[in-house]
């Protein structure tokens, strides 16, 4: 049985992107006794990812500094697999965590929204971000010809980046119409910073075709996508590639917030000025209470440290520039939020859960997730639901269920090690259900 | 272009960029990662650990995410298991 290693901290923070970051390294500063953990091998999150042949952005490296030069303990490869009222379990590659904590700050981030489409499971279908993450973990892609699809800013900022990287972007199709981007871009210039931003991306991806109110209707190929049927201005066409990059903007990742009992309002986490949840000794920064991008995710992540080492003061200091950085949220919202025609790329046959292969024409028969979950499998997989549950809640309407433990995919040894402990299991809200048998 | 690290994808050795994640050894072999409950073969698909499509065995460790886990040198990727 792997070794169970016990921790006790005044902060814990879980997520290592720019909130998570931020909310440890002022913890620290502030002389509590802090531990982050992340799942990823290296910290930045996905919008600060380590890239293999570039140097990281000054931003993230002058935050890593910061972060190094306070007090807090960096877990990383640390993957959270239940919660507790004042403990965290984590596992790593060798070994199982139980972290006491008397304060928590979940900076958990976000991940991409994905919809069913016939061909979405063909190799080399990917997400928009996926592409870029792939292609900063060490894929080629000179030369290869990329269709990028999906809504939201991401598809420019990727198209960008393949561009940068020798891969031909043969176009960006926004699900959008052009003139919401067009209000978007307008709304923009009231952000701090944003503006900027913009212009260079515009400058990055001059030449390469946007089509606005346009979607992918199918990816069509035999061992891999060979081309890709687009819905444009009504209109159906084919465009051969190599990848399809497809993202249909962000889904915050509430999963553990939820599981601790904090109230979501319209899908995010609630919080309140000093970013605390409606669980007394919860907080949340970043992208699960509002997709605002990264200098929100950074003013919110100092907020919630500096509350939860008990310097209210100091995050008061910063409500102004939150309040600033907020006003891109609502504008994000109503420029990319999606059109009903989405709810039509599935087909019958389209596979809605990746995990189980659970069709589209199997879920119709049922009225919520529940039902659809017991009956066909749809989101009983490994991934636990996070790409197939969010599809089901735009395509029919169903909310999911809350998770159960263990929250992610775990070692059976690093469920002996908590179980045997016992702690945890006292300390839940809820009374303890045996995890689900079959993880995989 | 920094160093690169020879790994095995299936038995066959394949060359990677130092600090590559095993989900793209799998690419660069040419390779899938896992065929589905349907008999599909799967690739890596989110590649930020949240779709569990890369899963790999790695030196003989089954269900890994290959997006989630560093190449090094001699490491044993079996696929579509």
């Amino acid at each position: 049985m792997d070794n169970l290693t016990r921790l006790s901290f005044d902060v814990a923070v879980i997520g290592a992107g720019p909130a998570g970051i931020a909310a440890a390294t002022v913890a620290g500063e502030s002389g509590a006794a802090t531990v982050l953990l992340d799942d990823n091998p290296a910290i930045g999150g996905q919008i600060w990812r380590g890239d293999l042949l570039a140097e990281n952005n000054k931003e993230k490296t002058q935050w890593v500094e910061r972060l190094k030069n306070s007090s807090a303990k960096l877990i990383p490869g640390a993957q959270v697999f239940h919660l507790g009222a004042e403990t965290v379990a984590a596992e790593t590659d060798d070994a199982v965590f139980q972290i006491e904590y008397r304060r928590l700050i979940l900076a958990t981030g976000a991940r991409e929204f994905f919809l069913p489409f016939p061909g979405w499971t063909l190799p080399n279908v990917v997400g928009a971000g996926s592409l870029q993450a792939l292609i900063k973990a060490g894929l080629p892609v000179s030369g290869k010809r990329v269709v990028i699809a999906g809504a939201g800013p991401l598809l420019f900022t990727v198209a960008d980046f393949v561009r940068a990287r020798g891969g031909i972007v043969l176009g960006i199709c926004e699900q959008t119409s052009w003139n919401k981007l067009a209000l978007f871009a307008w709304e923009l210039s009231r952000v701090p910073g944003k503006i900027q931003d913009a212009l260079r991306l515009r400058h990055g991806i001059r030449g390469i075709p946007l089509w606005t109110d346009c979607w992918p209707l199918a990816a069509i190929g035999g061992e891999h996508v060979e081309a890709v049927r687009l819905s444009r201005d009504g209109r159906v066409c084919e465009i051969d590639c190599d990848y399809l990059a497809c993202g249909f903007h962000l889904v915050p990742n509430t999963e553990l917030a939820v599981f601790m009992g904090c109230q979501l309002r319209g899908g995010f986490v609630e919080v309140d000025e000093h970013q605390r949840t409606t669980i007394r000794n919860v907080h949340c920064a970043g992208e699960p209470t509002g997709i605002g991008g990264v200098e929100l995710a950074l003013v919110e992540g100092q907020v919630a440290g500096y509350a939860a080492s008990g310097r209210e003061d100091a995050a008061r200091q910063l409500f102004r520039q939150r309040a600033a950085h907020r006003r891109v949220v609502k504008p994000l919202r109503r420029a990319f939020c999606l059109r009903p025609e989405l709810k039509s790329m599935a087909q019958p046959e389209t596979f809605v859960c990746r995990c189980e292969d659970v069709p589209l024409k199997s879920l119709c028969e049922h009225n919520s997730w529940r039902a659809a979950k017991l009956q066909t499998r749809c989101g009983m997989g490994a991934c636990q639901g996070r790409v197939c549950g969010p599809a089901a809640e735009f395509l029919f309407g169903w909310k999911m269920d809350s998770p159960r433990p263990p929250i992610f995919p775990v070692r059976c040894s690093s469920l002996a090690a908590i179980s045997e402990d016992g702690a945890l299991v006292e300390q839940k809200r809820k009374p303890a259900k045996p995890p689900e048998a079959v993880l995989f | 272009m920094g160093d690169t690290i020879i790994v095995r994808v299936n038995g066959k050795p394949v060359s990677v960029p130092k600090g590559s994640t095993v989900a793209i050894a799998v690419l660069i072999a040419g390779a899938t990662s896992r065929i589905s409950v349907a008999g599909e073969p799967r690739a890596p698909f989110c590649g930020t650990g949240s779709c569990f499509e890369c899963r790999v065995a790695i030196d003989g460790r089954l269900h890994r995410r290959g997006c989630q886990v560093l190449c090094e040198a001699e490491m044993e990727i079996t696929s579509n298991g």
